[in-house]
């Protein structure tokens, strides 16, 4: 019996993973670059990193970024949560197929033209654009997200809990709270993780909805990156994949702490 | 003070009068016209679409009974018990308890607690966090719930599991605490559904007995849902058969057994052989039944028994039918004769299945009383199989 992968496997491993990542791994490298010139390696430095915090545009976008990040994570969180247990809970009401597709639809409509549609909806109501409707937008399209996460716990959850609360003298909505938020919590966890990510580096959709004084951090750096590529980009980049990825491995981690403690409350 | 049969006692050949069943009882509320049920159900109907789960059932239940619902699955027990709880709501009908209707009254404030199938213990809260959790609701002072919720983990047995989360306990244990998290408000009525489906055979009859044990302890009424009937004759006060949605038979266990109300009843609990007859003449006490199956016909007792020339079904339990290797003496009423066809043999009792000349099966069981057995019964022996007159039972319908 053969162990281990074959050689095939390995190379063609290698070259996928280098074909994802190896992009990625440039731009690390070169953010530690102490040359001024972006081809040219002139040995190790931080000062990418040290004229990152002089630069007072390029902060004031990342704390619009965290700002729409963690509000509109935090709406869509409750939304799309809501929306899942109206889709799961809620029977067979009236509009139920029409409900779920179209809140699942974001997930497959081009960005382009959610943005452009959001566009026309906040000139037409003479909307300021700026955080709040970058906020907005993005709490439309994220909110998707969390119901489809939260949904699938959702579905998996055993219903008589709730009754059981209920019996016991809990009003629907106490039984709610008390008893199904905290089971399906890593879900919402989880859907907040994704939600916040994904605004995070949104570029599109900010783009169309946001307005002057709103600039986010992935807007920012598109714009001085059609000036010519600097190590001061390279490190703020460098900066958002650490926060992108910390995002998802959280996510990655509730996900199967959740399913490890499914599995063990059916053994 | 006997526990006065529904059916009055019936009348043997020589004129002695019996009892129905081998149990006596006290408790018999529902024989009393003075006795106020606790819950009653008037004409209750429920539909789900098209279907009619639980079709115009009426029902009283007494305070301190432990009352079964008996039935297979989707014959609407469940649907039944669910609108007591406030779970679904009645398309027809009323419930009531203790005199109040129940229309309207959502679950939280019904004072029944139920004991789920799934147990539906709370998975993030520990042993004691379930039970304490109605009290907390009720808003009982803490001293007071830490006291209850002691006192209930020593009822179940369970006061070193206090801190264990439930995912962490056996499936015994889950269903303790289960019970111990109903009790723990002290309802009028305890709903258990389906309590022990999900324990093995030994754990069952063992929990059969502590739940009687703990109804008896607690005084309060027990409602329970059960597809199997050995659970709901040991345990139950009375029993309502179910079949499609209507109750068929409600009935003290015995009465059940002994005097079914039609086949369905008979055949849904226990084994019985079942002939179709035809009435030939009433010679009171005896009525003679015409068959195919026995030349001579069969003489049985006549009460209930219709007209001549109606169609009956005579139903005989087969631990009430006597096997022998020998021809049972001249002039004994009910002889079938027959070759042994199958033997299955489980240790209390053998069951002897006997072939009739036509070809028809018929069951005898026998109690394994004895170790040792002069000439035991094999296969493809030649047997008479005979029964009293008042061993079988005349259905109608």
């Amino acid at each position: 019996m053969k162990r281990g992968p074959s050689w095939f496997n390995l190379v063609s491993i290698t070259l996928g993973f280098a074909f994802l990542y190896l992009p990625i791994v440039l731009l690390v490298v070169w953010s530690f670059n102490a040359s001024k010139l972006v081809t040219v390696w002139g040995g190790f430095s931080t000062k990418w990193y040290a004229a990152l915090l002089q630069d007072e545009q390029l902060l004031s976008a990342a704390w619009v970024t965290v700002r729409v990040g963690l509000v509109s994570a935090t709406l869509a969180t409750v939304l799309g949560a809501l929306a899942a247990v109206a889709l799961v809970r809620g029977g067979r009401f009236r509009g139920r197929t029409m409900f779920s597709g179209m809140v699942y639809a974001p997930l497959v409509m081009p960005e382009v033209i959610m943005g452009l549609a959001l566009l026309l909806l906040f000139v037409a109501l003479r909307f300021d654009r700026g955080f709040w409707t970058v906020m907005l937008a993005h709490t439309t399209f994220t909110l998707s997200y969390v119901a489809v996460v939260v949904h699938s716990r959702l579905v998996t959850f055993d219903r008589s809990l709730e009754e059981a609360a209920q019996d016991l003298g809990c009003t629907p909505g106490q039984a709610f709270m008390k008893v199904t938020l905290p089971n399906i919590f890593p879900a919402v966890l989880a859907g907040w993780m994704l939600a916040f990510t994904l605004s995070l580096d949104d570029l599109v959709i900010a783009s169309f909805t946001s307005g002057p004084g709103a600039t986010t951090l992935p807007m920012r750096i598109y714009s001085q990156v059609r000036l010519g590529v600097t190590p001061e980009i390279n490190a703020v980049c460098t900066l958002l994949i650490a926060v992108v990825a910390t995002g998802i491995i959280i996510y990655s981690l509730t996900q199967k702490w959740r399913t490890g403690a499914a599995a063990r409350a059916a053994a | 003070m006997s526990r006065a049969p529904a059916k009055p006692a019936k009348p043997k050949p020589d004129g002695k009068r019996l009892n129905i069943g081998a149990v006596r009882s006290s408790f018999a509320p529902w024989n009393d016209p003075n006795a106020v049920p606790l819950v009653r159900f008037e004409g209750v109907t429920k539909r789900f679409g098209t279907q009619t789960a639980v079709d115009d059932v009426s029902l009283d239940i007494y305070p301190g009974e432990f009352f079964a619902l008996l039935g297979p699955s989707g014959c609407g027990k469940t649907t039944l018990m669910r609108m007591l709880a406030g779970f679904e709501t009645p398309d027809a009908g009323r419930i009531t308890l203790d005199g109040k209707d129940l229309a309207g009254v959502p679950p939280h404030q019904r004072p029944v607690n139920m004991m789920f199938q799934s147990y539906a213990l709370f998975p993030h809260l520990t042993v004691e966090q379930n039970i304490a959790f109605g009290l907390k609701q009720e808003g009982l002072p803490r001293g007071e719930i830490a006291a209850r919720v002691a006192e209930m983990l020593d009822l179940v047995k369970l006061t070193p599991f206090a801190k264990r989360k439930p995912d962490q306990l056996s499936g015994g244990q889950k269903q303790r605490v289960a019970l111990a998290r109903a009790v723990a408000r002290k309802p009028k009525m305890l709903l258990l559904d389906e309590p022990l489906g999900a324990l093995d055979k030994k754990l069952r009859e063992e929990t059969q007995f502590e739940l009687m044990d703990l109804q008896v302890e607690l005084g309060v009424t027990f409602l329970i849902v059960t597809h199997d009937q050995e659970e709901a004759m040991v345990m139950a006060d009375r029993i309502a058969v179910m079949r499609e949605g209507k109750t068929v038979q409600v009935a003290r266990p015995e009465e059940i057994y002994e005097t079914p109300a039609s086949r369905y009843v008979a055949e849904f609990l226990g084994d019985v052989n079942l002939f179709e007859t035809l009435v030939d003449a009433i010679e009171h006490p005896m009525a003679h039944l015409r068959t195919p199956e026995a030349q001579a016909g069969f003489y049985v007792l006549d009460d209930d028994c219709p007209a001549p020339g109606a169609t009956v079904w005579l139903a005989v339990r087969p631990e009430k039918m006597t096997i022998s290797l020998d021809p049972p003496p001249a002039g004994t009423r009910n002889v079938l004769a027959g070759e042994i066809w199958d033997i299955g043999y489980t240790g209390d009792w053998t069951n002897y299945i006997v072939e009739l000349p036509g070809g028809r099966l018929v069951r005898v069981a026998r109690a394994n009383s004895r170790r040792f057995v002069e000439r035991p019964i094999g296969w493809d022996d030649k047997v008479w199989v005979s029964f009293d007159p008042d061993a079988g039972v005349v259905l109608t319908s």
